[in-house]
């Protein structure tokens, strides 16, 4: 029995553990100093963890978050959602809009702007939920539509300007909270992460997105709302881009709607694959796109601290990501299958021989 | 007479892992005749023709073509086709995007260029031989259905063809179009094409065949011509009598619910896929819709349960009247519905057998009320148990298991929702024949428990033995129905077969 659920471990989590195991290796052959976190004191006189264990995880917040989202949508209509770059960018413009109506920056003000923000990525969650599930569109080409316009939309949000917006809040959301060491986006994943697993716990989505993305017509003869369901997937992958807008526009200070989180559609895609999930829909590991998406940034920062040149970490990215994919793919998978399947025959020969 | 056979099929044999699909099966096509295949599901038809047609390569067997030495042996399509044998299937497979010449030619050109006027005039006359009403630069996809099939036909005789498949060409044609594509077949007929016609329609059959052969459960009943075999003695032979063990069970039909109180009521019910038609349960009978395939049974149970759009009439429940418009209503009302497709309908296959049978009752529960952990394990033990499912392990993918007990985890699913009325479309197809009897015995257990159960089957023996009511469908209307004395094979065989009425 325990062995089996070592196995069904193994399937799901392998490539994006090994991912994560091989670079972790790399990296203590190349330079051991790479995991050392050592505590730092910043500007303002308060401790901060540094290193570059830290700004992995710090980093990957955003992507985490959007991976989250996607697997939700991956699973339950067999296609991603290529617009959660835009709908951040959106987002976030929405965002500073609000923060600037009001005179200072309260507290209150961010979090009514991020309530704001929120609903608004929400509501085109919906409009991308709806062209996938109510008129059948394939979730590529509906959400081709605001990849192709959302940065535009979020240009006339704000009338064209970048504006900056500077508050010891803002500060404490994209950096640090004064008195805790550990960087804010973290905490946000984190929190994030525990949403989840009480909307797993206590509800039975997981459950019906599973369902719908295996078998559309069973799950309707079931009881099941299949539109619903796609509807719903959308609109919290909406509220997550929401979340990963609100994070990206407050390490900055900044909203720049033609650069903030461009391209992550493609990494949070990666990361569902990298970790397991099949991108035709049905079943689904959340816990494999979160290693997925550390995985991705994990590269991303052994790269830079290899002095690899900005321009050229893409290409090397695209090397082991080769290497990875074709790890995970289902040649390669049934060959290992095979494989294993002769070392453990052996071995249960050998141990019948033994108890003879 | 043995001159103008053109195809030869003899002790043709053809296994999958665990079904002997054909067995020892002989068939023969004669010039000029029309040759109905007949059978019903799962008689080894569809098996026969994708032999025939290189689909499927047989196990054993020779296949003898007129005109050509020895035995010939048929492994791909294309050489089915080099030999003369032509396929029109029942979806048309053309391109509806093309004009009618280029599909008539497409793929056929021996050089790599293409003489679109010449191909053009060829098919110009072809189809004016034919007396197809279609043009050769009309688009194919503003033809009727009809035409469509026939240019399908007029492509398949066209490339030299000696023997032409109809694999169900008019399962949705309307009686015009019909009759125009039987005038076509007629017409080929005279020029000394064999056809072999498939189809599940008793008065297509008699209306233009000339020979009938009937298979049953892999195995030839006979060959017939169609003047000397009346229309009950087919339904007989397609039906048969199974002699399986299952005789045991003989007798025990409950004497039935009539008289006791209605549990479920339909007046005038119709769906996009059924018509009208009154129905009603008492509480703990067992009543069956029998019918050949195509008799609209499965539609019609289908219609009860909101599977497919309800367009009209009035539901009650136990006396209340209710709207049942989707299977959550019914579910909701305490109907249950064990759909005829297990794996298009039934199960969710890499979902483990613990997720499979919880979910019905979880979605009537609600989605803020999930079924914990602990309790799910809990109802799939006790499940796994009482049904007796083979499976490794309660985690394991329910696409994993054998076909029967994939049947009894869904079986499962909607007794752990504890309906009051359950519907059973097929329960008993495609599975072995320990678990066929293990089916039929739950279902009379239940009934005796006092739950209503409307059961489906195209073995019309396990319904006699089940039901105490069947109701008698044909051509999608119900044509009667039958009780106590009335319940014997015979006065189904001929309920079907007169059905109808205009036949004698």
């Amino acid at each position: 029995m325990n062995k089996k659920k070592l196995f069904a471990f193994n399937s799901q989590l392998l490539i994006p553990v090994i991912a994560i195991v091989i670079l972790v290796i790399f990296n203590l052959f190349r330079d051991p100093s790479f995991f050392s976190v050592s505590i730092a004191s910043n500007n303002n006189g308060d401790p901060v963890l540094q290193g570059n264990l830290i700004s992995i995880l710090n980093g990957a917040s955003e992507l985490v978050i959007l991976a989250m989202g996607m697997t939700l949508v991956t699973a339950a209509c067999g296609g991603q959602d290529i617009s959660v770059g835009a709908l951040s960018a959106i987002a976030g413009s929405v965002f500073v809009k609000v923060l600037k109506s009001g005179g200072s920056i309260s507290p209150g003000l961010v979090i009514g702007g991020f309530l704001c923000c929120c609903i608004v990525a929400m509501i085109f969650g919906a409009f991308n939920g709806t062209l996938v599930s109510v008129f059948g569109i394939q979730p590529m080409i509906a959400t081709l539509i605001l990849f192709t316009c959302g940065r535009s939309i979020a240009y006339w949000i704000n009338g064209g300007a970048t504006p900056t917006v500077t508050s010891p809040v803002i500060t404490a959301i994209g950096g640090f909270i004064p008195g805790i060491p550990v960087p804010t986006p973290i905490l946000i994943v984190i929190l994030a992460a525990c949403l989840f697993a009480l909307l797993f716990r206590f509800t039975t989505l997981g459950l019906y997105i599973q369902s719908v993305g295996i078998n559309q017509a069973a799950s309707r003869l079931n009881g099941i709302h299949n539109v619903g369901i796609k509807l719903l997937s959308f609109i919290i992958l909406g509220a997550c881009c929401a979340v990963s807008g609100v994070i990206g526009v407050s390490r900055l200070g900044l909203i720049n709607h033609e650069t903030l989180l461009l391209n992550i559609e493609m990494d949070a895609i990666l990361a569902v694959a990298i970790g397991g999930n099949s991108l035709g829909g049905g079943r689904f590991n959340m816990i494999g796109s979160v290693i997925g998406a550390y995985a991705i940034q994990m590269l991303t920062i052994t790269l830079y601290a290899m002095k690899v040149p900005s321009t050229d970490v893409k290409a090397y990215k695209a090397v082991v990501i080769i290497l990875l994919v074709v790890i995970g793919s289902p040649v390669v998978k049934e060959a290992a299958g095979r494989f294993w399947k002769k070392i453990s025959e052996k071995g249960t020969a050998g141990t019948g021989k033994e108890a003879a | 007479m043995e001159n103008d056979v053109l195809l030869t099929m003899r002790g043709i044999c053809k296994s999958f892992p665990n079904v002997r699909a054909l067995n020892n099966v002989d068939f023969t096509l004669r010039k000029g005749m029309i040759h109905a295949l007949m059978g019903e599901n799962g008689a080894g038809k569809s098996t026969l023709i994708k032999v025939l047609t290189g689909v499927y390569t047989m196990d054993e067997g020779e296949i003898r073509i007129d005109g050509e030495e020895g035995a010939i042996s048929i492994r791909s399509p294309q050489e089915a086709r080099s030999h003369g044998i032509s396929t029109v299937y029942q979806e048309v497979t053309l391109c509806p995007n093309l004009t009618v010449a280029e599909n008539m030619f497409i793929g056929r050109s021996e050089r790599k260029t293409v003489d679109w006027k010449g191909t053009e005039k060829r098919a110009g006359e072809l189809l004016e031989s034919l007396g197809i009403p279609a043009r050769p630069r009309q688009q194919l996809g503003s033809c009727s259905l009809a035409v469509q099939q026939m240019v399908a036909i007029a492509r398949a005789v066209d490339t030299d063809c000696k023997v032409l498949i109809l694999d169900e060409p008019t399962s949705s044609l309307d009686d015009n179009e019909v009759a125009m594509l039987f005038r076509l077949m007629r017409d080929l007929k005279s020029r000394g094409v064999g056809i072999i016609f498939v189809t599940h329609l008793l008065e297509q059959v008699y209306e233009v065949s000339d020979q009938i052969t009937v298979l049953r459960n892999g195995e030839l009943v006979g060959e017939y011509e169609v003047k000397d075999l009346p229309q009950v003695e087919l339904v007989e032979k397609m039906i048969g009598k199974d002699l399986d063990d299952l005789s045991k069970l003989k007798g025990s039909v409950p004497a039935g619910g009539t008289g006791k109180e209605i549990l479920y009521e339909a007046e005038g019910l119709s769906s996009s896929e059924s018509r009208p038609f009154d129905f009603h349960i008492a509480k703990g009978e067992v009543n069956g819709f029998t019918g050949l395939l195509g008799s609209g049974r499965s539609e019609s149970v289908r219609a009860i349960f909101g599977a497919d759009t309800v367009t009209g009439g009035k539901v009650k429940v136990e006396g209340k009247e209710v709207k049942i418009t989707k299977p959550l209503d019914a579910m909701k009302n305490g109907i249950g519905y064990l759909a005829e497709d297990r794996k298009r309908d039934g199960i969710i296959a890499d979902l483990s057998v613990r997720e499979n049978i919880i979910l019905a009752l979880q979605v009537i529960r609600g989605i803020m009320h999930p079924i914990s952990r602990s309790q799910a394990e809990a109802f799939a033990d006790e499940y796994i148990k009482a049904l007796d499912i083979k499976t490794s392990s309660p985690e394991t993918p329910v696409g994993l298991l054998s076909g029967g007990n994939q049947q009894k985890v869904i079986l499962a699913r909607w007794l752990l929702t504890h309906p009051k009325y359950l519907i059973l479309d097929e329960p008993t197809r495609g599975i072995d024949v320990g678990t066929k009897t293990e089916i039929q015995r739950l279902v009379l257990k239940l009934a005796e428990e006092g739950m209503s159960i409307t059961f489906i089957s195209s073995e019309i023996e396990e319904m006699l033995r089940t039901c105490s009511r069947l109701i008698v469908m044909r051509d999608r209307n119900i044509v009667g129905e039958l009780t106590g004395d009335d319940l014997t094979q015979e006065r189904v065989m001929r309920t079907i077969a007169k059905g109808g009425g205009k036949d004698e």
